[in-house]
């Protein structure tokens, strides 16, 4: 029999947070390749390298149009990346999730305060980021300032099933089709180097399926002042579904791999 | 994972154990077919990605005295990346981890075969499960119109010396690895390579010093050649890529003989 | 020493574990098979039995992270399905398999786990270096845990099941994996926790560990408890004060059991050697002897749990 129910308390959710916070202060050298360089080296070869050849797209430069794109991919794939590795590995290795059982935590705690550390994460890189694109000359709308909460919320979207995702398999094969059949399909094909409207219209509704097309859309609105292919709330509603869907699931699997 | 126990004389009989053992330790995992594809899917996703998406807003491309749809351009980029990855994915993280911590190649040395000979089989299997891939984006290519059959096959024998190249250099950097966090390392390098190598954009757009640097790098030399063939743009030039990537086989086997040697047997 | 440590538990005289008729399924695996068991603040109490026999799916039900499939129990007067959460903030668990975080200190260890629990920064620092003492790994307080001995890991997560100053500490087979010298360390350690009036419920398959550690235990196979006593009194009931082993050159012990009929209690004819129980081992020796049999080797020893278990369930305990 599986709880499906869970108890979210914010003492606990904390102490998982200052937990994963800890554990970064240790590792966080690994990560500033991935987030913080990578996107930048991907600005340069193409936006700057391939842009040069492109010319304008919708009236602006190509490296002003992708600069949003790049930045909600980025949220989308660290939250693709810290929620697979390490969320396996606390299960199955390290048992970090079943030392947390043992004491009041609970699995919604275990989720609610990972969510939170990718958060931050995410923030951190975003904020970064958009320093980086206004050296760039890429901003053009004050509007650019909410995209860091915009690539927020793409990385709960994207964070909250991972982890479902990864509490749920027992071996890391699967996350080598995870990142090469829907991450990496996702990065290339939900409107970051080339707009959406492009792809033949049978494929068109797999790219808003997915999370980072709607962040790619309301990042690229904010920073270009212009407004996106569906209303702002509509975007933003289904970023929000997606987390709260995702999160259910999680709840779910994170309460049934800790019953065994 | 892999346990190469009898590796790599250069017997077919020997080879074809080691062989066996890697398929045996990919099948270990679940799912192993789809795994194993898979690895041929992200140059595709790539090429459709970049090369056509983008390439719909680039229009065509001018490369020497030839105007070529920008997908034309990238796609032979794509297969030498894939033979540099598929050769880097198997002589690095997979090497390593039965070198430094599976300790297989100790037991290996136990037996009569030499260093050299690990070297070698272990360069075999990469080259097997690398050329699936690139064979397979051959076939994508032409099937996309993006090179012609007969160019096509002609660049096969390119990319086994580039996934050559690259496994040798792999081999030679694993022994050189002090830990898992040196692959961060590597893999930046690598992903450098992989967005400046005039695999995205020709060359010629950078600055000129920048464009010394790349020429000094390994993909750089990759790429022209695979390119040169794939669009049947055939030069002399084409023959000091290849020197290129020949002296990486020949200097990246020794030096990882002689550094297993060192490690391993003294 | 503290007063944290050295509180008595305050849960009057109601038992802090009760159950009955206990039973734990996984699909058609019986794992628990209907047991009844009550342990009392203060006590030692020991399940003993080999691997598979239920300890461990009892000690989950009773941590509260696996649910009964039937049965009552009540964990420190709570229901375990309902107030889970509120019944493992006063609990301390050891588990079987050490789950401490490889990339964190061992001083960041015990933090990160008090706060788990909710206690205050700095009282978590106050506790995490009171109790680096106690299991004496002060000196490796900023050192990571991959470095360190099994029997040091095993100490550091004893230490982290005392974070929270709980009224009942479960352990899962605390020393085994470990060499003698760490275990006789935990031992004592242990020894200590109980003398402080602390409530330690442990599983194990040594037999020499639930005679030191256990003031109370059940023996358990096939799910079953199959006795239940102190010790001594389980040594007394089901076995006599002495045992003599003997060892044959090529002959099969079981073909020699009839020629030693009535000697001592009881014989029990095992591969490698036969077991004679008796009130006095010496004068059963010389009543062998006297029937002209002549063992390669005999050693005449105190009974032991060993000897409980053979009886109960005619199976050895390690194999």
């Amino acid at each position: 029999m599986a709880i499906l129910a869970t108890r979210v308390s914010a003492r606990s959710t904390l102490a998982v947070l200052e937990r994963d916070l800890t554990l970064y202060r240790r590792l966080w050298r690994a990560s500033v390749f991935s987030s913080f360089v990578l996107p930048v080296l991907f600005l340069l070869s193409i936006g700057l390298g391939v842009g040069g050849h492109v010319g304008d797209i919708g009236g602006v430069s190509y490296l002003a149009w992708i600069v949003p794109g790049v930045m909600a991919a980025t949220a989308f794939q660290m939250a693709v990346g810290e929620c697979t590795y390490p969320i396996l590995g606390d299960f199955k290795w390290t048992r970090g999730f079943h030392a947390m059982r043992a004491t009041p935590v609970e699995a919604g705690d275990m989720v609610c305060g990972y969510l939170l550390y990718i958060l931050i994460r995410v923030e951190i890189a975003a904020v970064v980021f958009l320093g980086v694109s206004a050296l760039f000359g890429a901003l053009r709308s004050p509007w650019a300032l909410v995209t860091p909460l915009v690539c927020g919320l793409v990385a709960l979207a994207t964070a909250a099933p991972t982890m479902a995702f990864s509490a749920g398999v027992d071996h890391d094969s699967y996350f080598a089709l995870l990142f090469r059949f829907v991450m990496i399909p996702s990065t290339l094909f939900a409107g970051v180097f080339f707009p959406v409207g492009q792809l033949p219209a049978v494929v068109r509704p797999l790219a808003y399926l997915s999370p980072l097309w709607h962040g790619v859309e309301l990042d690229r609105a904010a920073t270009l002042g212009a407004a996106p292919p569906w209303p702002v709330a509509a975007h933003l509603a289904y970023l929000l579904v997606f987390t709260a869907a995702g999160m259910l699931w999680a709840f779910h699997a994170f309460g049934r791999r800790l019953q065994d | 994972m892999v346990t190469t126990m009898i590796a790599a004389r250069v017997s077919p009989a020997r080879v074809g154990a080691v062989f066996g053992r890697n398929v045996g330790a990919l099948r270990s995992g679940p799912a192993y077919w789809l795994v194993l594809l898979s690895g041929f899917f992200e140059p595709v996703l790539y090429l459709l990605s970049i090369g056509v998406g983008v390439g719909a807003l680039v229009g065509d491309l001018q490369v020497g005295d030839r105007s070529l749809p920008y997908a034309a351009f990238v796609a032979p980029a794509m297969l030498a990346v894939s033979a540099m990855s598929g050769a880097l994915a198997e002589t690095t993280y997979n090497f390593f981890f039965k070198m430094k911590y599976q300790k297989t190649f100790e037991a290996v040395l136990a037996t009569p075969v030499r260093p050299f000979e690990i070297a070698v089989g272990e360069l075999g299997w990469a080259m097997v499960r690398g050329s699936l891939y690139t064979g397979l984006f051959l076939v994508v290519m032409v099937a996309l119109g993006l090179a012609a059959p007969l160019w096509a096959l002609a660049a096969f024998p390119a990319t086994i010396l580039v996934g050559l190249a690259f496994g040798s250099i792999g081999m030679a950097i694993s022994t050189l690895l002090r830990g898992w966090q040196d692959f961060d390392l590597m893999s930046t390098g690598q992903f450098a390579l992989f967005l400046f190598s005039g695999t995205f954009s020709p060359v010629g757009d950078y600055p000129a010093a920048m464009q010394v640097l790349i020429q000094l790098t390994p993909l750089y030399h990759a790429v022209e050649l695979v390119r040169g063939i794939a669009i049947g743009q055939m030069a002399w030039g084409l023959l000091a890529h290849a020197a290129y990537l020949l002296a990486m086989v020949v200097g990246g086997l020794l030096f990882a003989a002689r550094r297993l040697q060192r490690t391993l047997c003294e | 020493m503290s007063e944290g440590l050295a509180r008595v538990c305050t849960v009057s005289d109601q038992p802090l574990i009760y159950a009955r008729g206990l039973v734990k399924r996984f699909g058609d695996f019986t794992a628990v098979d209907g047991i009844d068991l009550s342990v009392a603040p203060g006590e030692a109490f020991g399940f003993l039995g080999p691997n598979g026999a239920g300890k461990s799916s009892t000690m989950r039900m009773i941590g509260c992270v696996s649910m009964p499939t039937s049965g009552e129990l009540r964990i420190l007067g709570m229901d375990p399905v309902r107030d889970g959460t509120r019944i493992r903030a006063r609990l301390g668990v050891c588990p079987q398999l050490d789950n401490l975080d490889p990339d964190l200190s061992v001083r960041e260890n015990l933090l990160t786990y008090a706060r788990y629990f909710g206690v205050p920064r700095a009282e978590a620092r106050r506790r995490a270096d009171e109790l680096l003492e106690f299991v004496q790994l002060a000196d490796r307080a900023g050192s990571k845990v991959d470095p360190l001995s099994g029997g040091m890991k095993r100490r550091l997560t004893i230490a982290r099941a005392m974070v929270n100053d709980p009224d009942l500490v479960l352990l899962d087979e605390p020393t085994t994996g470990l060499d003698p010298q760490a275990r006789h360390l935990l031992w004592e350690r242990l020894f200590q926790l109980k003398r402080r009036g602390t409530t330690l419920v442990l599983t194990t398959h040594y037999m020499d560990e639930a005679e030191q550690l256990c003031d109370r235990l059940v023996v358990m196979d096939g799910g079953r408890i199959v006795a239940e006593g102190s010790p001594r009194a389980l040594i007394e009931t089901y076995s006599t004060p002495e045992v003599v082993e003997l060892r044959f050159g090529d002959e099969r012990p079981a073909d020699l059991a009839g020629k030693l009929a009535g000697v001592g209690t009881r014989i029990d004819p095992l591969p490698d050697r036969l077991l004679v129980y008796a009130a006095d081992g010496d004068a059963a020796t010389a009543e062998v002897h006297r029937r002209g049999l002549t063992p390669s080797s005999v050693l005449v020893r105190r009974s032991t749990l060993e000897d409980v278990f053979l009886h109960l369930t005619g199976r050895t305990l390690v194999d």
